[in-house]
């Protein structure tokens, strides 16, 4: 029995990355990307695909990257995903496809497949092998958000000869892959080339255009055949505990935005980022640990608070490894109480001790304060980062749209259809914050339901 | 891209831009503002339409020339292309249920009630107006608000055109002399805006205020521009930019207002060198 085992990633190592904005982890190389790719076993069932959201076709792929066919292997990872390059790097892979590859308990671990795909989808990039143009077949669809969601749309209606148009809000195309993810786990180039891509599929990118503001959605349905909403969930939520306005404390999507966005991460960017001496990150999930990593690049020393233990983490294993190395320290079972200020700007945070008390409902066992045992962190920067919810302002100018407590669009879930006819919604705008897979699948199922809707089917 | 189609300085400082933006011509009411951003590595700068021509497809602004943003606005000429223009963003102002109002605007504020003062022209309820500036030669938009104004004040701070004083001077003068009005609506520099509340509150006049808080999206994004409002936290952009002038809390609006006053300096300073070297 082959127990060969799993081929890590290179990384940069953490003294130097600590110091960059360069991508952290570098890639196979072709020699390690032969053996990784020989150790899938190619099963017959594959258990591997059904923990990915669209299903790609894993053994499919890499049995054709261990044969050396690199060309057919990228037409096989196209046929599912459109965005290969994106997800082989921020797809959550541990909790999705590699936990049911059959190597993974006892036979070395399971096969990378994300680094995999990432190599593949690499590959394909650096060759350019390019998707041609279709013939139109006379039928329009608007898309709201150019983020995950919104490109895989855009992309497979294009396939299918349907005119697309998006409208974009910020003055740039991605949504979260480019104002929120950080260029040291997604370089922005990259993603660039996965956008150029989609344009070259005959899609149109209309920046600047706030849906609901700029232009609406029943004049987007006077339009178009059909309208599918990507508009992701952006709004930021804060701790709602006093000290939360003064100077220096930031939504995370406020302080990626500065950085990514704006490229504030450039000392001469012209967009001013506060470089904090010390900095607190509240939260622990993907985006707390892109904060305390961006914070840490921009020379501060960073601690992360969060107020469960490390087996409730909810971000990716391989993040939190890296923010740990890099040097962030933990500071778990602590729930921060008030920020503390002077001259209107952060001087610490006042928080609490807490205890694993019994399950919820959740399941996860929730915290209890520690009576009397509050203490001061000294900081001069706090970053919120709890987690996001839809944006209301679609809804609030388009009232027929039907949307649940926590403020996401209702839809049907063979359809994706809104209340509404003819305007169709996927992605975190639908589900609440979730994954680039998730959103990408949501994309791509809406737009079949779509073509089949504008064509009669 | 957006084409500056003319571009007239109205006071030292103080520069119009009619800007090519049918998008945002066709739905921009009074009280709204667009984003901008100058060029491709440019950050993004809120300003208030201050008029606009739905037929030809053009939104105004008004820009005081305060730091790099601005600078960089300033050198550009009438042909040359705004790289980004978002909006209309934020809320759109509603006086409708006021029918005596007074509209006070300090500096660049006046930006923001002469489309309130056409607006209320229009509705036939022409309002009254305090217009204060610095000196006479930055009092802007002087016959404009007049035309659309039953009573128009103009104060100075250096008395340059005969009536020296802070438009809280004349605003507790009308107060005093029994002028009696259903609602304020003050618009300017925070200091100015928190002068007028203190004043209208003590004589019980309701007062509304546009918030001009630092921005980056401008569409609930990023939280930049919160400010407590009665004790509740409110997105500028997006819940305002108008609100209750007696529940905002200036003190914290000025405090949050000054975060990035060291680098903001060093740009302009790295701006000036580049010309004078
Ligand atoms: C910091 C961070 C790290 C993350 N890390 C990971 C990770 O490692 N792995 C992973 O799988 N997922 C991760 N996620 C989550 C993932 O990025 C999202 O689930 C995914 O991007 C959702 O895609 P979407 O297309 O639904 O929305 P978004 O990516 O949010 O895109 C929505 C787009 O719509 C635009 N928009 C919004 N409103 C309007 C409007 N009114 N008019 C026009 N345009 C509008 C927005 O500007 C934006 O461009 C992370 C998220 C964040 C914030
Ligand atoms: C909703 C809204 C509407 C606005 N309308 C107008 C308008 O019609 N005309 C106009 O000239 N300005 C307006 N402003 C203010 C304008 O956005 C700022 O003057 C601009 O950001 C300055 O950019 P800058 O890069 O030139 O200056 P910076 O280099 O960013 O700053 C220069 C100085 O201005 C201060 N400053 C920065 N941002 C603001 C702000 N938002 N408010 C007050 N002071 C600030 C800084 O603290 C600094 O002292 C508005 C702001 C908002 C939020
Ligand atoms: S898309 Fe994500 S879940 Fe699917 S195979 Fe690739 S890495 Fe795994
Ligand atoms: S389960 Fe693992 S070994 Fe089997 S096909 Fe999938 S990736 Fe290969
Ligand atoms: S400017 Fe970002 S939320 Fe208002």
């Amino acid at each position: 029995m082959d127990n060969s085992k799993r081929n890590s990633m290179p990384t940069q190592s953490a003294e130097v990355r600590a110091n960059n904005f360069k991508e952290v982890a570098l890639g196979y190389d072709d020699e390690t990307a032969l053996k990784e790719a020989n150790r899938c076993l190619n099963c017959k069932n594959a258990p591997c695909i059904k923990g990915c959201p669209v299903g790609v076709n894993i053994p499919g792929f890499i049995s054709q990257l261990a044969k050396g066919n690199k060309d057919e292997a990228v037409k096989v990872l196209k046929g599912d995903n459109n965005l290969p390059a994106i997800c082989g790097r921020v797809c959550p892979q541990e909790n999705q496809c590699e936990m049911f590859c059959v190597r993974k308990a006892k036979l070395g671990g399971s096969v990378g497949i994300g680094n995999l795909e990432r190599y593949t989808a690499d590959y394909a990039l650096e060759k350019d092998i390019e998707a041609k143009k279709v013939e139109h077949i006379g039928k329009r669809v608007a898309i709201v958000g150019s983020g995950p969601a919104g490109l895989s749309c855009a992309g497979e209606l294009a396939i299918m000869g349907v005119e697309v148009v998006i409208f974009e809000a910020l003055h740039k195309a991605g949504g979260v892959l480019v104002y929120g993810i950080p260029e040291f786990r997604l370089p922005k180039s990259l993603v660039q080339k996965e956008i150029d891509k989609v344009i070259a599929l005959g899609v149109e990118i209309r920046l600047n255009q706030v849906v609901g503001k700029t232009v609406m959605i029943d004049e987007l349905l006077d339009e178009y055949d059909a309208v599918f909403i990507g508009s992701g969930a952006g709004l930021p939520a804060f701790l709602k505990i006093p000290g939360e306005n003064l100077c220096g404390v930031y939504s995370a999507n406020e302080y990626l935005t500065r950085v990514n966005l704006m490229k504030a991460y450039d000392k001469d960017a012209i967009t001013p980022i506060q470089r904090a001496k010390k900095a607190v990150v509240v939260g622990a999930g993907n985006v707390a640990m892109d904060s305390a990593r961006t914070a840490i690049r921009l020379g501060s020393e960073c601690h992360l608070v969060y107020r469960r233990s490390r087996t409730e983490m909810p971000a990716r294993a391989a993040e939190i490894e890296h923010a740990e190395e890099e040097g962030v320290i933990f500071d778990l079972l602590t729930n921060p109480l008030e920020i503390l200020g002077e001259n209107g700007f952060v001087k610490g945070i006042r928080c609490i001790k807490m205890e694993l008390g019994e399950p919820d409902a959740s399941g996860r066992r929730s915290p209890v304060a520690i009576k009397g045992s509050e203490f001061e962190i000294e900081c001069d920067q706090v970053v919120v980062a709890l987690g996001t919810t839809p944006n209301p302002l679609i809804k609030n100018s388009f009232k027929a749209l039907e949307t649940s407590r926590k403020g996401t669009l209702v839809c049907d879930e063979e359809t994706l259809q809104t209340s509404v006819e003819r305007v169709y919604a996927g992605g975190d705008a639908m589900t609440g914050a979730a994954t680039v897979i998730l959103a990408m699948g949501a994309g791509k199922k809406a737009a079949k339901n779509i073509y089949n809707k504008i064509m009669n089917k | 891209m957006y084409e500056i189609l003319k571009k007239r300085v109205l006071a030292e400082n103080i520069i119009e831009y009619v800007v090519f933006a049918p998008a945002v011509a066709k739905h921009c009411l009074a009280g709204q503002f667009i984003i901008l951003r100058v060029d491709s590595e440019g950050e993004r700068v809120p300003f208030t339409i201050c008029d606009y021509s739905r037929e030809e497809g053009t939104v105004s602004i008004l820009v005081q020339t305060v730091g790099f943003t601005t600078m960089k606005l300033a050198e550009m000429k009438e042909g040359d292309d705004i790289h980004d223009f978002v909006g209309p963003l934020g809320n759109s102002t509603d006086l409708s249920e006021f029918k005596r109002i007074l509209l006070v605007g300090g500096g660049i504020g006046t930006a923001v009630i002469l489309p309130q003062s056409k607006q209320l022209k229009q509705d036939n309820k022409p309002a009254d107006a305090i217009v204060g500036a610095r000196n006479t030669s930055l009092l802007m938009y002087a016959e404009e608000m007049q035309a659309n104004c039953k009573n128009t004040y103009f104060m100075t701070d250096d008395g340059s055109n005969g009536n020296k004083g802070f438009v809280t001077d004349k605003l507790r003068a009308l107060l005093d002399a029994g002028e009696k009005y259903d609602a304020v609506f003050a618009v300017g520099p925070l200091p100015m805006m928190r002068a007028v509340c203190n004043l209208t509150k003590e004589y019980g006049v309701h007062t509304i205020v546009s918030m001009n808080s630092m921005m980056v999206d401008g569409t609930g994004m990023c939280g930049c521009c919160r400010l407590s409002v009665g004790n509740e936290t409110k997105y500028a952009c997006v819940d305002g930019p108008e609100f209750d002038g007696h529940l905002v809390d200036f003190d914290e609006a000025i405090s949050r207002s000054r975060i990035y006053t060291e680098q903001e300096k060093d740009h302009v300073c790295k701006l000036r060198g580049k010309h004078n070297g």
